[in-house]
């Protein structure tokens, strides 16, 4: 008898509760991200539903999905539902918001520093010992020395690559555009291969032996080290382009799963400190910089200029990347 | 007219129809259709500009010769599993299927780690000045790999039915070797090899996954044309993509059908002669 009236308790406990839950809250996330951020969001998911759990009580799922920075822009697009994309540059959530008005154009606004939690570089990976004495920009271009970087045509990375080549060809020779260009020609006549994407480019260089620098996000760089110790060395040069990957909830998709509230803290919580400290230990450079003391002995200091230096990703892709742009006139013959 | 034996002609093809136009016509009319609105500068920058060009010319050539190579090596192939008996040939007879099954990223990662300098054939290969890995042979090589199944899987089985006595007849009617192969055997199999020849050739016109591994892509040089398409992509530039991609399906197309008219004709003339 008691048996039928908890079961007619819970019975009417489910049918006063379904409405209710239906009008709650979405308690699932689906982040969209890149290649190399695939083991820092694991660990940060982890740290973000236990910060949940402990603010609001309210268990929470997130779904991971990697892939170029460009292809994943483009299934979000084409109607991938993501609630957050975290990515490898502005310029494609820029695109999402231009092309599927998924988003509003002034998604960078809504977050500190233009939505980029974290930042990284680009640094030089060398075999052991150096043996080709690649310190700097200048040694890339020197005969005998073959750079592997992947197409900045399809690889984000490879965008961020080009551009610290090109700020250092326009260091070295007071802004003269013209020298830029030649010192980045040369540079690409060194390049005996060109992977669409940057892990691509990684695996030529360290699994294949293939070349005797690779032009890779600092991130990967510390990555490589540690899955292969003793076989290579980090080389910071003296310049490089600060890499400010965005992250931007999706507007009209997480109204959709009414997620809203939960993406937006999802994406705010990493720029906490634990957050940031969590990021640093996965080799990207944390915005709290206060935090650089207990975990950033590894990142060396630069001079770094950004995108705006530039003219921000819309003027730089045009000039640089786009149809007939500068990388398109050095594979002109 | 003659009556079919076996019932459900009408559903048998209106199901296969359908089945036909929603995974294969449909994705095929959405790429043309694509192409709506795009520019007469904008589809010559496309499929015109010199890289582009470039690209389109490695693609066809790469693949015409990779089938070639496939199409000899095929049929020996084919030959010896159905002729021999020698230990391992159930091994052999497998492993000829293996192209189809590994992950072309495999294929291309494996044959680029081989071929490349440090590799153990590139390390023996390179000191005589055979570049492959990275150059434009890579491509090539890449191709044969993995369009080498399809020759042997249409010729093994008609080598197989050809008839004993057939080739006795021939060698009592006084025909030497050399001649009852080429009179009595090639005859037969040569619908099959052309069939297998057709399937490598269009693998290798729409194969990616191996070949950029392995091709170096640098524009100009050995960047294939469905890498162009996925640039285009990155780029965001749909109708580039688009019109590189039928230009690929017109060409591919194109040989196709001709391939299948020629097989047509020289079957006909087969049959008219017997």
């Amino acid at each position: 008898m008691s048996a039928l009236r908890a079961l007619a308790g819970a019975l009417a406990l489910a049918i006063s509760v379904a409405p209710i839950s239906a009008l709650a809250e979405g308690t699932t996330l689906l982040n969209v991200s890149y290649d190399p951020t695939r083991e820092f969001y694991s660990a940060y998911n982890s740290l973000f539903k236990e910060y949940w759990k402990k603010k609001t009580g309210v268990d929470v799922s997130i779904n991971q999905s990697h892939g170029g920075s460009g292809a994943q822009a483009r299934a979000v697009i084409e109607g991938l539902d993501a609630d957050v994309v975290t990515l490898a540059l502005a310029y494609d959530i820029d695109a999402i918001a231009q092309k599927s008005k998924l988003l509003s154009p002034d998604w960078a606004k809504r977050l500190p520093d233009e939505s980029t939690p974290y930042t990284s570089t680009i640094v030089f990976l060398v075999r052991k010992g150096n043996p080709k004495h690649i310190k700097d920009w200048n040694d890339l271009v020197k005969p005998g020395v073959a750079v592997i970087t992947p197409n900045p045509k399809t690889s984000g990375g490879a965008r961020w690559n080009f551009l610290a080549a090109y700020n250092y060809g326009l260091r070295a020779n007071h802004g003269d555009d013209g020298k830029a260009r030649a010192y980045v020609t040369a540079l690409f006549k060194n390049v005996p291969v060109l992977d669409s994407g940057a892990r691509g480019a990684t695996t030529s260089f360290t699994e294949r032996g293939l070349g005797d620098v690779l032009l890779a996000w600092e991130n990967e760089a510390f990555y490589a080290q540690r899955e292969k110790p003793g076989a290579f060395d980090v080389i910071a040069p003296r310049t490089s382009i600060l890499a400010e990957p965005p992250v931007a909830w999706i507007d009209v998709n997480v109204q959709k799963h009414d997620t809203a509230k939960l993406a937006k803290a999802y994406l705010e919580y990493l720029y906490a400190p634990e957050a940031q400290k969590l990021a640093c230990k996965f080799g990207y450079r944390p915005r709290l910089t206060k935090i650089l003391g207990s975990c950033g002995s590894h990142f060396a200091q630069m001079d770094l200029s950004t995108i705006r230096n530039f003219g921000g990703w819309d003027a730089a892709q045009k000039r640089f990347f786009g149809d007939g742009g500068v990388f398109d006139q050095i594979y002109q013959r | 007219m003659s009556r079919d034996t076996i019932p459900g002609r009408n559903i048998a093809l209106g199901t296969t129809l359908a089945l036909v136009s929603l995974a294969v016509i449909a994705p095929l009319a959405a790429v043309v259709l694509s192409l709506n609105g795009i520019t007469p500068e904008h589809l010559a920058r496309a499929i015109a500009s010199p890289d582009a060009i470039a690209a389109f010319r490695l693609t066809f050539v790469a693949s015409l010769v990779a089938a070639l190579i496939d199409l000899v090596l095929g049929s020996f192939v084919a030959w010896i599993l159905v002729r021999y008996q020698f230990p391992g040939r159930p091994v052999l007879d497998a492993l000829v299927d293996v192209p189809l099954a590994i992950p072309t990223a495999v294929t291309g990662i494996t044959l680029a780690t081989i071929y490349g300098g440090h590799g153990f054939l590139g390390a023996w290969l390179e000191p005589h000045g055979i570049q492959v890995a990275y150059t434009q042979i890579g491509v090539a090589l890449a191709l044969v790999f993995v369009g080498f199944p399809f020759v042997v899987r249409t010729v093994q089985p008609v080598l197989a039915e050809i008839p004993k006595d057939l080739e006795e007849a021939a060698s009592s009617f006084g025909a030497g070797q050399t001649l009852t192969l080429r009179r009595v055997i090639f005859p037969l199999v040569f619908p099959a090899m052309l069939t297998g020849f057709a399937l490598s050739l269009a693998r290798a016109l729409g194969e990616y996954g191996s070949v950029v591994f392995i091709a170096g892509n640098l524009p100009g040089k050995t960047e294939i044309a469905p890498l162009l398409i996925i640039t285009r992509l990155e780029e965001y530039d749909y109708q580039g993509a688009s019109a590189v991609a039928t230009v690929l399906l017109i060409a591919s197309f194109g040989m196709l059908l001709a391939i299948n008219a020629l097989q047509r004709r020289f079957s006909l003339a087969r049959k008219m002669a017997t």
